[in-house]
């Protein structure tokens, strides 16, 4: 099924919780809605499902006008953030709830909604609970349960907001490649909400940056992190460091940053203008050396070994810098030398 | 090796000592007192006092206007709850406060107010006179003021409970198809059942014994307005205490029974035995 959400806005009160959002999604997508909390996130997702409604602008699903539609009529498969399970009723008569509720001349006989329950229990590898009541299962077995039970009613959208938000790191990178893989085999489209960025990069196709209620990027990963369309994107996404800077001439100046400037064309998104900016530079795109004779400008505040560098946490004049370094290169407390080596610019 | 938190051992018995003192002393007490009472003089007086005439009338008159104001209340608590615990509208502080007000009037007033409204000097007396139709000083009037006095049990009890809930199982079901009708029935209902029967047995057992409101509008007329409470007074005032503490018996059996209902409830009604 394809979204296009046209101009939509919402206001809670004051508080303006979506202001004119353009987002259109393809059919067989996997999109996430990436933000700080209070960007507007959930509230998109919301109106999507029918669960709240907007001020002005426009929901259509394949082409049609959703605003006067009620949720229940739009059979899109909804997980909500802390599951949401019906407490009195087993496991399996929380999957097999949307197919009981439906109109006599629609709702499959007795049998037939047994054998599709326990067929949908098995492929989510939690057959052996269907007699459970939901407070008798784990959050990761929780989380199958309303995913089972969102998919019961064979929804082509399914929204899940912060799916992975209350489960432990293990159960969470299981539950991701499983459901990515669930994603593609049913030909699902589906739109996630989330606020840990590794967890969106990974997982979806495109990702929606939200930022105050507006899309502030939406883009594949990789265009997201090579082309940070601007400050709170480059911000939010990729651990850099934001540090005031001056762009004059040929060269990016930092000071009074201890830093010796960049030259222009080190620059990996330029902006035209002169002037005071906003450099963002990451981890990876430092040079990082032992300081000689009285000739650093920052100071190591911690090491952690990642994968094949180790991570460093280093205090440049007050900023708080993180960099990638060689093992062993560098002790806790050791001065030593700091040298960008890309950078991206925003108008400050 | 005693915990960091409790209290020396004469300290511990002091407490429960003197908590066990007051409660017999208020709780039992009355209570063991109204069935010997009523027993002094062996059980065929208290049968004889219990099967008079007008003692058999404040029987079913007490057992009807609960039976009517029981239902009203389960309703209209359950709406009220409802509104207040899933919604955010104007004016739900306000309502909030007027599901208390019967709690925090004077009974005489609860009663009074019926009066001022209904009765022959009332705002709406003349027009009930014209066509007819009686509500103070007979079964309509006791009604309303028990409905109006035991309204805050059913929704007090549902609200918290409701609140804590929230609103996201309602959704759930929306999302799956269910209609308003389908998600009460199967979702919120179910959710709120043990609260809701606890709620419905605490209302009843004040329905039944309510005094002061009832004693304004019913007129004491004997075998026809007369609940049981009411029954008692008028049985005591003539002195004869075996006749009253022979009903005051019955009407505290009755709250025995429906408290004890509540009590069994709660206990058997915590989720993890309905799994079974």
């Amino acid at each position: 099924m394809s979204v296009t959400v046209s101009r939509l806005t919402r206001r809670f009160g004051p508080v303006l919780a979506l202001r004119e959002v353009e987002l259109g999604v393809r059919q067989g997508e996997f999109v996430a809605l990436l933000g700080p909390s209070g960007s507007g996130k959930t509230t998109l997702l919301r109106i999507l499902a029918g669960l709240d409604f907007a001020d002005a602008g426009t929901v259509e699903i394949d082409g049609e006008d959703m605003s006067a539609v009620p949720a229940r009529a739009r059979n899109i498969g909804f997980v909500f953030q802390n599951y949401a399970l019906f407490r009195h009723m087993t496991v399996f008569e929380n999957v097999a709830f949307g197919l009981r509720v439906r109109p006599r001349a629609t709702r499959p006989p007795g049998a037939e909604i047994t054998r599709r329950v326990r067929r949908l229990l098995e492929r989510m590898q939690i057959g052996e609970l269907e007699r459970r009541l939901p407070e008798q299962i784990s959050g990761g077995q929780r989380q199958r349960v309303a995913l089972a039970r969102a998919l019961a009613t064979e929804p082509r959208l399914l929204l899940l907001d912060e799916p992975f938000g209350a489960l432990d790191a293990e159960v969470r990178k299981g539950l991701r490649r499983w459901l990515r893989e669930l994603h593609a085999e049913l030909g699902l489209t589906s739109l996630f909400v989330t606020h840990d960025q590794e967890e969106a990069l990974e997982l979806a196709d495109r990702v929606a940056v939200m930022q105050a209620g507006q899309v502030a990027q939406f883009d594949s990963p990789a265009a997201l992190v090579a082309q940070p369309a601007n400050a709170f994107v480059a911000g939010f996404l990729g651990h850099a460091a934001r540090l005031p800077a001056r762009l004059a001439g040929d060269a990016l100046h930092f000071d009074p940053l201890p830093l010796p400037p960049l030259p222009r064309t080190a620059l990996l998104r330029g902006v035209a203008v002169e002037g005071a900016v906003l450099a963002f530079i990451r981890a990876h795109e430092w040079d990082i050396a032992p300081a000689v004779a009285g000739e650093g400008n920052a100071v190591v505040r911690s090491c952690r070994p990642a994968g094949g560098h180790t991570h460093v946490e280093l205090d440049l004049g007050g900023y708080v810098i993180e960099a990638e370094a060689a093992h062993g290169l560098l002790n806790y407390g050791q001065p030593c030398l700091l040298r960008p080596r890309a950078a991206r610019v925003f108008p400050a | 090796m005693t915990p960091p938190t409790a209290e020396p051992g004469w300290a511990r018995a002091l407490l429960i000592g003197g908590a066990a003192l007051l409660l017999g002393l208020f709780l039992l007490l009355p209570l063991a007192a109204v069935f010997t009472e009523a027993l002094r003089r062996g059980w065929a007086p208290a049968w004889q006092a219990l099967s008079d005439p007008d003692a058999v009338a404040a029987v079913r008159l007490t057992l009807l206007v609960a039976a009517i104001a029981v239902p009203v209340n389960t309703l209209g608590g359950l709406a009220a709850a409802w509104c207040i615990a899933k919604f955010r509208f104007s004016g739900r502080a306000l309502l909030l406060a007027l599901i208390d007000l019967p709690f925090s009037v004077s009974p005489v007033i609860s009663g009074l107010v019926w009066v001022l409204l209904f009765g022959a000097h009332g705002w709406l007396g003349p027009w009930l006179q014209e066509h007819d139709i009686q509500i103070v000083f007979a079964v309509p009037g006791l009604v309303l003021a028990t409905i109006f006095v035991t309204f805050p049990f059913i929704a007090r009890t549902l609200i918290p409970l409701m609140q804590e809930q929230g609103r996201a199982a309602e959704e759930a079901a929306a999302t799956l198809g269910a209609s308003g009708w389908q998600t009460f029935r199967r979702v919120t209902l179910p959710e709120i059942r043990w609260a809701l029967l606890s709620g419905v047995l605490l209302c009843n057992a004040r329905a039944m014994g309510e005094f002061g409101a009832v004693s304004v509008v019913s007129g004491h007329i004997r075998g026809e307005t007369n609940t049981m409470p009411l029954h008692v007074e008028i049985l005591y005032n003539e002195y004869q205490f075996a006749g009253a503490f022979a009903v005051a018996a019955l009407l505290a059996l009755l709250a025995l029974v429906t408290l004890g209902a509540k009590t069994l409830l709660e206990r058997g009604g915590t989720p993890r035995s309905l799994a079974a």
